[in-house]
């Protein structure tokens, strides 16, 4: 219950600030919407399709899935920020759940992360998408649990190197590859089989298939519990490595 | 309130592919009373900050033990947590929050309820008068106004025990003697006060006690007087810089005035700091006449000199050496 509350109290003081920077929330709203609009006739004329509303249904699930995979890789900028303010060695001193000072910051990416995809799809429906609100629904919830784990990876590499220069090359030197095998910039339909045989190993890769199904309007298919499956095993390990790893030299 | 003995901490460093170990603490014992103001004085590196880290949960000692309140520190670092107060170094702070938001959630998180924590942040703003800024932005907070704030951020929950690490590193003159005042009013209100500082004035008029430590280790430990008593005498400080002419003289003369003045019968010892010798002598009235007889007789020509009641820095330099000023 202790764990509950603090990561709440967390998650809600974090997220508060977020919110009150201006410039934070611009560019929240204008990086996918740009991804989008750049994005979008490549993909229509490269698949061929008839209309932007069914490119958009190909390429709105794995934005939702870049997006998620991207900005928690890099969160781990916004825990080094605290950590040099000195907030994280404040709220340690303090009685609070150990777990609480990294679930609560893990919950506001995905929170900010959430409202990134929102806009995206409302954009995109307004461009001629079409999903159900349920399908919807469903598929922010793998992408929350998608940011759970791409942030923790993200918070154990700024953990690991806790230098913001050579953070920013590390991660796009693993992102950039894990995004690419996640099939969020090309389908991995048209990769070749060894390709999709190491992406059978991406849990993102997962998630792309299972949000591209959910789009379909088949949430139904076997993916996607699969997904969600992997994706919530993989995630609840990460946050436990993290966690040690954010705790290691505590009494 | 606080016993520590034997608290080790060691660092591994890697530095072009070397690892060293730095041996940051090593073997430090010591015990404060409750309601006092305890000073933890030495040089920038001495392992202050590493030993108030552990002592504050925040490290983890390689070997030792330490008691805070009756909790242990290694075995209940939970209990340790409730009943003490931290203020850092850095402060804990957003620069794009607000003092009153942070006080609040600082309430929360050692359990108070929303409204529990309003009430006792209003207490704090109160008694620190912080109200004229504390809901701005701290990014617009001067230093002297952004401490006042982590100090009640430290001390909302009312600790026993609360843990100053340079409460006034960088304040202007005003705002150092207003944290003191503010120090001393929570040592007045009952809560025992641990801190840590490089000033010698701040440990001199602010502490009741004082551990001088050095390169990891405690090397003088009592009240201010007493260890200023411990150097008896006077403190004659020998300039040997002419006062008209610009350059530093001859490191040989420096040596030969500081070999000569060693040899009389008045001067206990003598430290050569850059061109200045620090003479301890019995009484200043009867070593001048002597120093001077001793430096003429070789031809040496003092610029300037001074003599002054032993200071906590007389009392490092005898224990360590070195000054604390270097």
């Amino acid at each position: 219950m202790k764990h509950v509350r603090d990561t709440w109290l967390i998650f809600q003081y974090e997220a508060a600030l977020q919110v009150r920077n201006p410039v934070g929330v611009a560019i929240t709203l204008i990086q996918p919407i740009t991804y989008l609009l750049l994005f979008t006739p490549f993909l229509k004329a490269v698949m061929d399709v008839p209309s932007y509303g069914s490119a958009f249904q190909v390429y709105v699930p794995s934005l939702f899935t870049a997006t998620g995979v991207f900005n928690g890789f890099f969160a781990g900028f916004a825990l080094l920020a605290a950590i040099r303010q000195g907030v994280v060695t404040r709220s340690r001193v303090t009685p609070v759940s150990r777990i609480s000072l990294l679930l609560g910051r893990l919950f506001m990416h995905a929170l900010l992360i959430e409202f990134q995809a929102i806009v995206v799809t409302v954009a995109a429906v307004a461009f001629g998408l079409r999903v159900r609100f349920g399908d919807l629904l469903l598929a922010l919830v793998l992408l929350a649990m998608i940011v759970l784990l791409s942030a923790s990876v993200g918070y154990a590499l700024a953990l690991l190197v806790p230098n913001e220069g050579s953070l920013g090359t590390l991660i796009n030197s693993i992102a950039q590859p894990v995004a690419l095998l996640a099939g969020v910039l090309i389908p991995l339909s048209v990769a070749p089989l060894w390709v999709r045989d190491v992406a059978y190993a991406n849990p993102f890769a997962w998630g792309t298939n299972a949000m591209r199904s959910i789009f379909q309007g088949d949430p139904g298919a076997d993916v996607v519990w699969q997904s969600f499956l992997i994706t919530a095993v993989v995630a609840t390990a990460a946050v436990i490595l993290t966690s040690r790893l954010f705790n290691r030299e505590l009494a | 309130m606080i016993e520590a003995s034997g608290l080790r901490k060691s660092y591994r460093t890697r530095r072009r592919g070397k690892v060293t170990v730095v041996e940051a603490v090593r073997g430090v014992d010591f015990s404060v009373q409750q309601g006092a103001i305890f000073g933890f004085l030495g040089p920038n590196g001495a392992g202050k900050s590493t030993t108030l880290q552990m002592l504050a949960t925040l490290l983890r000692p390689d070997s030792g033990d330490a008691t805070i309140a009756g909790a242990d520190v290694r075995r209940d670092p939970g209990e340790v947590r409730k009943r003490i107060g931290f203020v850092a170094q850095t402060s804990g702070t957003y620069l794009n929050s607000t003092g009153r938001r942070d006080l609040i959630l600082e309430a929360q998180m050692y359990g108070a309820s929303r409204a529990t924590a309003a009430r006792l942040a209003d207490r704090v703003i109160e008694s620190f008068q912080l109200k004229d800024f504390v809901d701005r932005q701290i990014g617009t907070y001067s230093g002297g106004q952004r401490r006042r704030l982590d100090v009640a951020l430290g001390v909302i929950h009312s600790p026993q025990v609360i843990f100053l690490d340079e409460p006034t590193a960088g304040l202007d003159p005003p705002s150092r003697a207003r944290m003191w005042q503010e120090v001393r009013r929570l040592r007045d209100e009952g809560m025992t006060v641990f801190l840590t500082t490089h000033y010698l004035d701040e440990a001199d008029t602010l502490c009741d006690r004082v551990s001088i430590i050095d390169r990891g280790r405690i090397v003088a430990e009592g009240t201010p007087s007493d260890l200023k008593r411990e150097i008896s005498g006077d403190v004659v400080s020998v300039d040997l810089a002419a006062p008209d002419t610009a350059g530093a003289p001859e490191p040989a003369t420096v040596l030969e005035a500081a070999k000569v003045l060693a040899e009389q019968a008045c001067v206990e010892s003598c430290e050569i700091i850059e061109h200045t010798l620090r003479l301890y002598t019995d009484s200043a009235a009867t070593a001048i006449p002597q120093i001077m007889r001793a430096l003429s007789a070789k031809g040496i020509e003092p610029g300037a000199i001074e003599t002054r009641r032993p200071s906590l820095d007389d009392v490092f330099l005898a224990k360590t050496g070195r000054t604390l000023a270097d």
